[in-house]
This record gives structure tokens, sequence and C-alpha cells, in this order.
């Protein structure tokens, strides 16, 4: 058993050796794939969405070659911490809870409310069961009033969880959560909620140097309005 | 895929299935379905050997060997199969990274964990940071079969043991009595006589084993049930050529059917194995057949 483990990790040295020096730096991006249109996967199975195009950009304007990488949106950060990948690009909203576990670039799209979407137009969200996406800021505003919630681990499942009767309503992102009005009798309701502070590229703490280019880029984007043209095209949020 | 598949909402159903489930997306899912054979192919041989190792080793003599044995048996038997694949991959691949940071990196000052980061030096780093995609993948891959093989050999080591001691006492006390030493006693009568008796249990582990492919998505291996749930997510007609609904229940559906079947000639095959493996055994199987015969 020892030799074994001895053995393969012999091998995987030198094949990491024989790899050294090749080319530049490399940076990979997470991603989630499955929260249209900020990233999901098209039908060549590629990343897509408003975040790839972002993404692909910045690295252009920073001088990087990224890499993109998928990962379940529970164990996001923590596969980050531990180096799988450089770079979280998910629609990820800048908290001060994940702030003390990574660091975060500035926002690339500004606050914007979320909203809820139900089978009954005339909900009085306080005392339903809301649906939400597990360790997301919806769902953490949820749980600090004190309704009640059930959480799921992708954004498909709320919403499925609201047509089969399990919740009254989900609540989300207005981006992720428009194209499915209409469908089956879903209705956007009227209340909204003003929680998070922008989404930001989340990255270590310990990457400093990756950070300042990244914030330079999305500055420049921000300055030659490039960036609102594509918050435009994929209609995730409002512009700056 | 195919030529008439450019403009898929004027096709009729049958070709616009046709074009659909030729997406790249579901060639992705195909791959999978091999990724996962693949996996299955490798662990199965790998934990069978850590079974045995570990089987071995509990039964040593040497007592601290025995208990390296019993305690790999019984830690890795307790722990949930999720924690530990939380836990260990991670903590494998840190301790891979920090072999290799010690030998290539000796004069690095900062330390390793800086708060919540685990930073090495990039040269350390496994695979490199600037290396394609397929390496990390296969990286990542290599990683769950260690992982599989080190928590399903232990359940092997522990059949294999119990295995190992329902062998007949009077074969051992033969194998003896022709002057034969502990090592080929063991080699000659145990070994081709404890399999019919091991059998029932590395059967069950199998089928288990099947059925545990979908941690691989832990490890950041794309398998068959997340395709399927990504596949099956409702796709809106702006960002997909093939819109539909939420169509997740016809793809479990259809994981359902493969692993049926695949369970099922797994269990065929079982069945023939411990036909023969029974033959000329002084068990209940094997008595059977001899009656049957004579």
């Amino acid at each position: 058993m020892k030799k074994l483990i001895l053995t393969t990790a012999a091998l995987a040295l030198s094949a990491g050796m024989a790899l050294a020096g090749s080319h530049g730096q490399t940076v990979r991006l997470g991603t989630e794939g499955a929260y249209a249109p900020w990233n999901f996967i098209n039908d060549k199975g590629e990343v897509d969405g408003f975040e790839r195009e972002l993404g692909d950009e910045l690295c252009k304007r920073a001088e990087l070659t990224c890499e993109w990488v998928t990962n379940e949106w529970d164990s996001i950060i923590p596969n980050l911490v531990s180096g799988n990948y450089d770079v979280i690009i998910a629609g990820m909203s800048i908290t001060d809870e994940r702030e003390e576990v990574i660091d975060f670039t500035q926002a690339y799209t500004p606050p914007d409310p979320s909203i809820y979407i139900s089978l009954d137009e005339g909900l009085d969200v306080e005392k339903a069961v809301i649906a939400a996406q597990s360790t997301t800021i919806q769902a953490a505003f949820i749980a600090e009033k004190g309704w009640q919630l059930i959480e799921f681990a992708t954004a498909e499942e709320t919403v499925a969880a609201v047509r089969n009767g399990e919740a009254d309503a989900v609540l989300a992102d207005e981006a992720y959560l428009k194209p499915f009005e209409g469908q089956d009798g879903l209705v956007v309701l009227e209340r909204t909620e003003m929680i998070g502070g922008g989404v930001g590229l989340g990255l270590r703490e310990s990457d400093t140097e990756l950070k300042e280019k990244l914030n330079a880029a999305i500055q420049s984007m921000k300055d030659d309005g490039s960036l609102n043209e594509l918050i435009v095209k994929w209609e995730v949020a409002s512009t700056w | 895929m195919f030529d008439f598949c450019t403009d898929p909402d004027t096709l009729g159903t049958f070709q616009w299935f046709a074009c659909y489930l030729t997406t790249g997306k579901h060639m992705g899912m195909y791959w999978s379905v091999l990724t996962v054979l693949v996996l299955l192919a490798i662990t199965a041989p790998a934990a069978l050997l850590f079974g045995f190792f570990g089987a071995r080793a509990a039964r040593s003599r040497i007592l601290p060997l025995s208990w390296l044995g019993k305690g790999y048996i019984a830690i890795t038997r307790g722990v949930p199969d999720i924690a530990f694949f939380m836990f260990f991959v991670i903590a494998l691949d840190q301790m891979f990274e920090y072999a290799r940071h010690k030998i290539k990196c000796p004069d690095w000052t900062e330390p390793v964990r800086q708060g919540n980061d685990f930073i090495v030096c990039t040269q350390a780093k496994l695979p490199l940071g600037n290396s394609p995609q397929w390496v990390h993948e296969t990286y990542g891959f290599f990683l769950a079969v260690l992982t599989f093989a080190i928590v399903f050999g232990a359940f092997t080591a522990n059949v294999l043991y119990g295995a190992m001691r329902a062998v007949p006492r009077a074969q051992m006390e033969t194998a003896e009595a022709y002057g034969m030493s502990r090592r080929q006693a063991f080699w000659r009568v145990l070994v081709p006589q404890m399999w019919v008796y091991a059998i029932p249990g590395l059967g069950n582990l199998w089928m288990i084993l099947i059925k545990a492919t979908p941690l691989l998505f832990l490890l950041g291996v794309e398998d068959i049930v997340y395709w399927a749930k990504d596949l099956g997510e409702t796709k809106h007609a702006r960002f997909t050529d093939y819109p539909h609904g939420d169509w997740r229940i016809w793809y479990f559906l259809a994981l359902l059917v493969f692993y049926l079947a695949f369970t099922w000639v797994s269990e065929k095959f079982i069945a023939r194995l411990t036909r023969r493996l029974s033959h000329g055994q002084a068990t209940l199987g094997g008595d059977a057949q001899r009656k049957a015969t004579a």
C-alpha cells in the first residue's frame, strides 16, 4: 500500500517536472455553469453567458491566459481556497461573510434587487414558504428575517419546488428568474428585496497581485463603457 | 452533428430529437459514461489490492502491522463516504503539494498556511497552474481513483479477512502435515479457497461501488448524474437552440435504466463466478454440484 502511494507520488512528481516551464501564467476561472444568463453550459458543452464574455475580456486586458472550470456552488469557495482554481466568477455577491474567507475585486455589476417568483400573485411572502439556493445572499436574507426557508443546492431546484407546490415562492436574482415568468403560470411578485453589494470576482486573500490586475481590467471596462454593453446584452443587471 | 440541424425550430419531432441528442453537451454526457466505466475498471482491482494487503496486515503476527491493518479497516469503514471524500481528496492533494514544495522550493520562507489559504510555490502546484485542462482533469480522476480504492479497499479488506478465516482449519492442517511452510500454505491452500467465501461480500461491494460513482462530482470529475441534472434543467430559448422545460425526470429515468441494466449484468456475472468457484469446495454450493453430477 505504501509502495503504491510512493510510486504514484513519484510518478506525479516526474509528470509535473516534464510539464514545467512550457508557458506563462495561466489563471483558472471557476464558475458554476448553472445560472443563466450569468453563466451556463451551452449546447456545445462550453461555459457561456455574461461571465464567460466578461472573463475572457478581463483576461485579455490583464494579459493573462485563462481556463474555465466548473464547480458545484456548494463547494465553490473551499475549492478556491485550496487552490483548485484561482478566481471565482459565478455571479457571487460581495458580502461581509464571504469577505472573511476570500477577497473580492471591485464589483462588476451594481447591487440589484432580488425578486420573487410564485404561482400566486397576491402572496404574502412573510407568511409563505420561500425557496432559495443554499449559501446565497437570498437564503441568508430569508433566514435572517426568520421566514420559512427551504434551501436547494441548485437554482433550478428552487423553481421546481414552486412548480410542485413544495414552496410558495423563490427569491433569486432578477436576471435568473425573469425568463421563467409566464411558464406554467409563474408570476413575478411586486415586492423586491434590496440585498447584496454587487457582484465581484472572488480570489484567495493571498493573491493580491492578481487582484490588482483584475481590478484594473474591470476599471478599464467600466471607463470605456464596454462593461455596460455586456450587461445590457445579457440583461443581467442594471448598468453603471 | 447532422446537416439539417442548422435551424432546430423548423424540424419535426424526430429530427429535432436526433439533433438535440447529439449536441456537444450530450456528447459530454456520453463521454462521462465512459469515464465512469473506466473509473470502475481501474478502481475495482485497485480496491481489491488494497483490501488484500489490508487483510494480510490485519492477520499478521507482527503486532504493529496487525494494528495498522485493523486500524485502516476500522477508521475507513467508520467514516461516512461523503466526509471521507471531502476531507481526503483535499488532504491528499495538499500532501502531494507540500512534499513537492519541500523538495522544489527549499528556500521559501513564508508559511504554507496563511489564514484560510494553502499556498505552495508555483513550481510545486499539482498540476502546475499553467498545464492544460486535460492534465487537471486527469489528476482529478487519479485522485478519485485513489480515494475510491482506499475507501472500498477497507471494506474489501474486511470481507477478505473474514473469508480467510472461513477456510476450514482442516485444510490448513493438511497443508502443514504435507510440510508446507506458512507462506506456501497461504498461497497454495488458503488463497485459492477463500474466494468462494468472499464472493457474496465482494459482489455487494461491487454493486455499491457502481452506485457510488456520483460522488465523483465532489471531486470535480463530471459524471453521468451531473450531466443528467444539467441537461434536464429548464432551458430558455435565449440561451439554447433547443429550449425545453424541466426534463430532469426523463434524464434520471434514463440513469435508472442504465444503472439497473449495469447491476443486472453484474449480478449474472457474479452468479456464474460463484458457481465456478464452488466447484469441489466443502460448502453447500459445492456439495450440491457434486451430487448433481454424481
